[in-house]
């Protein structure tokens, strides 16, 4: 979503060009014609992010789906804040999906902020000049002597004018060059690093606010949905006739599966599974009914995927030695066989996860048969990550043009990364499509966590060398993971950033996969969040056997102060590194004696740029009591 | 199918629903009160806490013809146009995240502190224990549920002086 060449030009003409951008450069082309803009009654649009109403309103849109991270906030104060505007005079309203205006709106991998502040603060900044641009006209005085704050435009007299005041002749300013515009000092910032509380908050505390799970449209039927217990089992008959009687179900049937690998390249399976749906009149009896259900299952293409043997596979393959080489490791095999250095063999393991978002899956599906004039024609109400993807998924496995696909975002009650694939949104789809209603499906707990893209289990069989001076000399790490088709899924595999990277010749990395038929996604940090376990579990296994405390290993294990790779901020910054594991070893009283029962743990991880380590304060019978975190990011 | 007469949020509702519908699927599905959520059916989450009687359960799992007395949800915590303490406390502590599941936590919470004014972190702890939160928003419910106890004392306290006032300060 980064626009680099942000040119005047490229503002103006890149409309169809994926990026955060487009909707401020689309609404700057739209201003340009006052007809149009008369049409907004009350309010002059200067871009699409941003509207100021005479009144001295400021409305922002919000186009990025929020799961909880706070982005429907966040994103709406980096505007405000280079607009200088006051933050209680702006309300954040949630955006259409609408590509051509708003670029992609999706959220995922912590990218929202990153990605879109250098747009945000141009639209911002854009906003500004135009109100300064007004104000000097207005007062007849020079722009350099006109400041914005606390939405008013003041001189340096202390004359000032409303925001309000000002919008309508704003809109007819020239519109920058996005190319000249300068930014605050970040010193000087009043929004940005304050908490301002999260624009939902009032909605969120008074039950007003509306999830997925909450949408209500008129004649709206209620859908169950029974998979197979085996993952990519079928279903071949039921009891249908006994479950169609129960109270309040009004239709029930089979859906064969619909999961054509064009569907979503990466064999995430968006599609149908085949299985057994029911519709009814609430959620409730639809629920009760499937409790109820007698299904017989075609397994022969189902999986069986089994962790016990998976665990027994993956030590097997670790007692065979290294896998396929990564990292080679020069000095490992001397420095393991060398008799004056100790050595450690570790084998770690990590399981299969659900999301487990506190929000149930769920879909809302209106299909609309089309008929001589009118096509075929789909309206979803959806919680996504990225709820465009919906439409392609509706051409896919249904035929109904992307064009006559209609998708309202909902909040989201958590995403975790789960929903960024839409398999649910699928069968909400299919079955409103079979049924010719309107439906809501709202999976069970069960479902949701039977039908999870998991995050992925895995192995990792640790070696290590440390000499007489309780030094690391070598460093073998093999991890032992997950392939889908020859490809390791989401989360398998060491990345390039890992500790490794500080021992180079010391260190040697080799991975071996293993074939997997579960489905696997993307799971908060995908690779890291087992990663970092394994790896400073293991370099505490060290430190004991070094003799040495924790801290004291950590901080010579980072050697002298250098960046790995200059200028990469996705390769580890050892002088940061020691940075942040001396003031966290210093802020948490690391070394202090502990009262009997209690004990200090200590790490320290790298990853998405952020150099952070975790103390844990006390430890009480392995019950975690305290947790403290220090973070150095980008 | 039966009738059911209840009164939820001080308004009397008459609903027809198989006897072993739980209360949540009442409240969301046929009386359209969304803010009262499904988080798994089965009394382990704690995100359809309710009140009935002033008492938090469970609505998952609580039949519609076992309901005795009158409910309260979410929607009718807040008095009017005043906002429960705890209501004003999530606020001024940016509690939510997702959101999902804080209409459960306040109507736990509003059940302690409806029976304790000073509760302690264990109390806070202990009443909200079925009560989960995937984005881990605990520390900051914890604190808010501390800070609407002190706004309820200092009420009361501002009760007590006007009616002290009133009785001339007499008392
Ligand atoms: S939905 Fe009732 S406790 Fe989880
Ligand atoms: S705020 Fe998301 S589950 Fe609690």
């Amino acid at each position: 979503m980064t626009i680099n060449k942000l040119d005047r030009r490229n503002f103006l003409k890149a409309s169809t060009l994926v990026g955060g951008g487009l909707m401020l450069e689309f609404n700057f082309v739209s201003m340009v014609s006052a007809e149009e803009l008369g049409t907004l009654v009350g309010s002059k649009e200067l871009n699409v992010f941003v509207q100021i109403a005479s009144d001295g309103k400021i409305t922002i849109y919000s186009a990025t789906p929020e799961m909880g991270q706070g982005v429907k906030t966040a994103l709406p104060m980096i505007i405000a804040e280079e607009m200088g505007a006051k933050w209680a005079d702006v309300e954040v309203i949630d955006a259409p999906l609408d590509a051509d205006k708003f670029g992609s709106q999706g959220a995922g991998g912590s990218t929202s902020i990153p990605e879109n502040f250098d747009t945000m603060r141009k639209m911002g900044a854009s906003a500004r000049e135009m109100l300064i641009g007004a104000a000097s006209e207005t007062m007849e005085v020079d722009r350099g002597e006109l400041e914005a704050r606390d939405s008013i435009v003041v001189h340096s007299s202390g004359e000032s004018l409303t925001f309000g005041q000002l919008a309508a002749l704003a809109v007819k300013q020239p519109l920058p060059d996005p190319e000249m515009l300068s930014f605050k000092d970040p010193r000087s910032y009043t929004i940005i690093g304050t908490t301002v509380g999260g624009v939902d908050n009032l909605v969120i505390v008074t039950g007003q606010s509306q999830f997925g799970i909450d949408v209500d449209i008129p004649g709206m039927h209620y859908a169950s949905y029974t998979r197979c217990p085996r993952i990519g089992g079928v279903a071949i008959s039921f009891n249908e006739a006994e479950i169609v009687k129960l109270p309040g179900i009004t239709q029930t049937f089979i859906l064969a599966p619909n999961d054509r690998a064009d569907i979503a390249p990466g064999s995430f399976g968006e599609g149908v599974q085949g299985g057994v749906a029911i519709v009814g009149e609430d959620t409730w009896s639809v629920m009760n009914a499937k409790s109820k259900l007698e299904i017989k299952w075609d397994e022969s293409a189902a999986s069986h995927d089994d962790w016990e043997r998976m665990i027994l596979k993956a030590q097997q393959i670790a007692d065979k030695g290294d896998g396929e080489i990564t990292l080679k490791g020069a000095n490992v095999d001397q420095a393991m066989t060398d008799s004056n250095n100790k050595t450690l063999e570790s084998f770690y393991q990590f399981p299969y996860v659900a999301h487990v978002c506190m929000e149930p899956m769920n879909c809302t599906a209106h299909f609309k048969k089309g008929n001589g004039s009118e096509p075929d024609a789909m309206e979803l109400w959806i919680p996504s990550q990225y709820p465009g993807d919906v439409k392609d998924i509706a051409e896919n496995i249904l035929g109904v043009k992307k064009e006559n696909v209609k998708v309202n975002p909902t909040r989201m009650g958590g995403g975790f990364g789960r929903r960024g694939i839409h398999d649910f949104a699928s069968e909400a789809m299919a079955i409103s499509h079979h049924s010719g209603l309107p439906v809501k499906l709202t999976w069970t707990r069960t479902d949701d966590i039977h039908n999870d893209f998991f995050r992925v289990g895995g192995f990792q069989n640790m070696k290590a060398a440390i000499n007489e001076n309780g030094k690391l000399v070598a460093w073998n790490q093999h991890y032992i993971g997950f392939a889908k088709e020859g490809k390791p899924v989401s989360g398998s595999g060491l990345g390039g950033n890992e500790f490794s990277m500080v021992a180079l010749d010391n260190a040697r990395v080799s991975q071996t996969m293993m074939p997997v038929q579960t489905p696997c996604g993307f799971w908060r940090a995908p690779g890291a969040n087992t990663n970092a376990f394994v790896e400073q579990s293991f370099l505490h296994e060290l430190a004991v056997l070094a003799e040495k405390d924790h801290v004291e290993f950590l901080l010579e294990l980072m050697g002298s102060r250098r960046w790995i790779r200059e200028g990469d901020i996705n390769t580890l910054n050892t002088g940061r590194a020691i940075d942040v594991i001396k003031r966290a070893a210093e802020a948490s009283g690391w070394g202090r004696s502990m009262p009997v029962g209690t004990g200090l743990g200590f790490s320290f991880y790298f990853c998405h740029a952020a150099h952070v380590a975790d103390m844990l304060l006390k430890l009480r019978r392995y019950r975690l009591m305290k947790i403290a975190i220090l973070e150095s990011i980008k | 199918m039966a009738k059911y007469e209840i009164t939820v949020n001080a308004v009397k509702q008459i609903v027809e629903a198989s006897p072993d519908m739980p209360l949540l699927w009442v409240l969301r599905d046929k009386l359209k009160l969304t803010g009262t959520k499904y988080g798994c059916g089965i009394a382990q989450c704690g995100s359809c806490t309710v009140h009935v009687e002033g008492e938090p359960v469970r609505s998952c799992m609580l039949p519609i013809s076992a309901v005795s007395g009158s409910v309260t949800t979410i929607e009718g915590l807040a008095d009017g146009g005043n906002l429960h303490p705890l209501q004003t406390a999530w606020i001024d502590h940016d509690v939510p995240q997702c959101g999902y599941c804080q209409s459960g936590q306040i109507m736990s919470a509003a059940a302690l502190l409806a029976n304790n004014r000073t509760p302690t972190d264990t109390d806070i702890d202990e009443a909200l224990a079925g009560n989960y939160c995937r984005c881990g928003t605990y520390i900051r419910i914890r604190a808010a549920v501390h800070s609407a106890a002190s706004y309820y004392r200092a009420d009361e306290q501002t009760e007590t002086h006007a009616i002290d006032a009133e009785n001339g300060g007499a008392s």
